[in-house]
């Protein structure tokens, strides 16, 4: 016998259930590439809203473009995109055709912005842009230093970039759903065929079937927040500004508490069908009032008083925070206990339903 | 042992021998599996008490569970695993050296099936491996349930095979069963069960001799078929042979099916 025969257990029984998983094409396909897919959509979708720049075409020269000091120019290049023409009538048709937002040009003194009403948002923005550029063109040429001087702060996910927003928040709905849907769908296979009341004639203890299963868990957690933080910094410019190690521990936790969501979800299921079709009617609607899909900045107070109860919000705000809302550690420290909480009050929960066998 | 309101085993007690090849023969809701399961440790009786070499399987002592290998009723695999995998798996949990596997898949005729997975093998290669998992940790005493249900004839001849083979390494064999032809054919002693409880436990021989049933002789006359019910076939066989009146004959004696009629008073229903 070896002196660790806990470990040897533990290690088939994980490889067993990650070659499971890994050969389930239709999990694979639910936990991974279906949350995938949503990111790719949301990511082209809304990818160039936040940070979309007003396409400007230049006629000729334009000074307070051109001779601007080099602060301001860089401020345009963040703002405009300038394509330079030396043809009116080109600029012209440009903005015609929607190819351009406006086109820019200089008579004497006169700035001359010319711009299409057919997107009357970008349109305001364009003479919005153009106005403080002629102003503060002006102040300069009185030779003054400017007295005020502007500073803009975001306070709302709606000023993240989409890109930046749906990462984390669609990375924690992944997690929950994979978690929950692995621990039920699992529990009530292996006490269907009788797997589990096999392995109680095994002299494996309980604590390492569980273990197993919770380390496999984590590890598919782990692999489905590795691949979509990686295409989103690969193809949609996702930048990880915070703390973001903490998003380890985060789900850790996220996958704890989920799994014993499952677990209430299979114990109380007699087929594999009402265990799935249990964990979507909770996974899916908490989701959304948890702001997976789309920012609640804008929702009703009950719609986020709702929220606050649920551990998939927890899961989302410690993810944005620590990911892309640049906070630092600590930031986590609260979502990690109300998941942890959640994990204990609902494993009790669960714990009083299992059964062995049908 | 009771479910709820139904009384599913009720005053069952038998003893096995080390090294009997033992059966509970039963049609289906007898309680063959619920009295196999309170004697693996895997059900608790409300009352009664059931020992392995003096240890209670209740109590999971890992040396008696090292000690015992179990096939249940329904194929418990890992999903997704090919039969060598779950053979290592299970290997692995009884802390048993890696590479005994493939030895085990040639013993249950299974080698060239390694690399299959179990969703895709037959009922009766399935069966064949729940066996083989039941063995990697080389056991003493084996609790087969129903190791032959839904299987054709022809598979059901090579896992008797199979079984008695265990049996004749030295292993204590338990298996229940609702075919009479296999406990009799298999089973040094036999446990008739129905509704609960053992109306009879003897060898198999000594079932159908306790029965005294006559012998049925089936000859044809004239091309008429003409059956001869009798206890003294001996002498009624000789005096057929001295009419030279054995066209077509056929010897039926009593079997376990018979038994079971005369103990139920009705027809068997498997
Ligand atoms: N889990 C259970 N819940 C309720 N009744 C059960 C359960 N298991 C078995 N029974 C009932 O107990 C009786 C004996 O069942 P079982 O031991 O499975 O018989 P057998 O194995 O001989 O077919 C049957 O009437 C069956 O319906
Ligand atoms: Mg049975």
């Amino acid at each position: 016998m070896s002196p660790l025969p806990i470990s040897a257990a533990f290690r088939s029984l994980t490889t067993a259930m990650l070659k499971g998983f890994f050969r389930d094409k239709m999990a694979f396909f639910f936990a991974i590439l279906f949350p995938l897919m949503f990111l790719v959509l949301f990511g082209g979708i809304f990818g160039n809203q936040g940070s979309s720049k007003a396409e400007i075409v230049q006629v000729g020269k334009v000074a307070v473009l051109d001779d601007a000091p080099p602060a301001a120019q860089k401020v345009f290049e963040q703002t405009l995109d300038i394509e330079r023409t030396t043809s009116e009538a080109h600029a012209i048709r440009e903005v015609r055709k929607g190819d351009a937002d406006a086109a820019v040009l200089q008579r004497g003194d006169e700035v001359i912005v010319r711009f299409s009403r057919a997107d009357q948002v970008k349109a305001a923005t364009v003479q919005g842009i153009f106005s403080s550029i002629v102003q503060s063109a002006n102040v300069s040429a009185t030779g003054q230093p400017p007295r005020f001087s502007l500073a803009t702060q975001q306070v709302e996910d709606e000023s993240l970039s989409a890109i930046q927003f749906f990462t984390p928040s669609l990375m924690g709905w992944a997690i929950a759903s994979g978690a929950t849907f692995g621990a039920a769908t699992n529990l009530v296979v292996w006490r269907r065929n009788g797997l589990l009341r096999r392995l109680r004639l095994a002299p494996v203890r309980t604590s390492s079937i569980v273990l197993a299963r919770v380390s496999v868990s984590i590890a598919i957690a782990l692999v489905q927040a590795a691949i979509f933080i990686g295409i989103g910094m690969a193809f949609f410019g996702l930048k990880l500004t915070g703390a973001w190690p903490m998003i380890i521990p985060l789900l850790t936790a996220g996958t704890l508490a989920f799994m014993a969501i499952g677990l209430l979800a299979g114990s109380v299921s007699k087929s594999e069908e009402a265990a799935v079709g249990i964990s979507n009617f909770v996974v899916l609607p908490m989701a959304f009032l948890s702001g997976s899909f789309f920012p609640l900045d804008g929702a009703p107070g009950y719609i986020t008083a709702i929220g606050r109860v649920l551990p998939l919000k927890h899961l989302n705000d410690g993810m944005l925070d620590t990911m892309v809302r640049g906070e630092g550690p600590s930031s986590a420290l609260v979502p990690l206990a109300v998941l942890l909480g959640f994990t204990v009050v609902l494993t009790a929960a669960a714990a009083t339903l299992f059964r062995w066998d049908d | 042992m009771t479910y709820g309101a139904v009384k599913a085993v009720d005053g069952v007690s038998f003893t096995v021998e080390p090294g009997e090849f033992f059966g509970l023969l039963g049609p289906n809701g007898a309680g063959k599996t619920t009295t196999l399961e309170i004697v693996e440790g895997l059900r608790k009786p409300h009352a009664g008490t059931a020992r392995i070499d003096d240890v209670d399987p209740a109590t999971r002592a890992p040396g008696l569970m090292r000690r015992i290998g179990v096939q249940l009723q329904s194929s418990s695999f890992f999903e997704r695993l090919t039969a060598r995998e779950q053979l290592d798996t299970f290997g692995a949990l009884y802390d048993v050296p890696r590479g005994r596997s493939d030895a085990l898949l040639e013993q249950v005729g299974l080698t060239d099936k390694a690399d299959i997975r179990t969703e895709d093998l037959s009922g009766g290669q399935k069966q064949r491996l729940s066996i083989a998992c039941a063995l990697v940790h080389e056991p003493d005493v084996v609790f087969l349930d129903e190791p032959t249900a839904a299987l054709d004839p022809q598979a059901r001849r090579n896992l008797w095979d199979l079984l008695r083979s265990l049996n004749d390494s030295g292993r204590t064999v338990v298996l229940t069963t609702h075919y009479m032809d296999e406990a009799e054919a298999l089973c040094d002693r036999v446990a008739i069960m129905d509704a609960g409880r053992i109306l009879e436990l003897d060898t198999p021989a000594a079932l159908v001799r306790g029965l005294d049933a006559p012998v049925r002789i089936t000859v044809l006359v004239d091309g008429e078929e003409q059956v001869i019910e009798t206890r003294d076939p001996g002498r009624a066989l000789a005096d057929l042979a001295e009419h030279g009146a054995l066209d077509g004959l056929s010897v039926k004696g009593a079997t376990l099916e018979d038994v079971f009629l005369h103990l139920t008073g009705r027809e068997y229903r498997a």
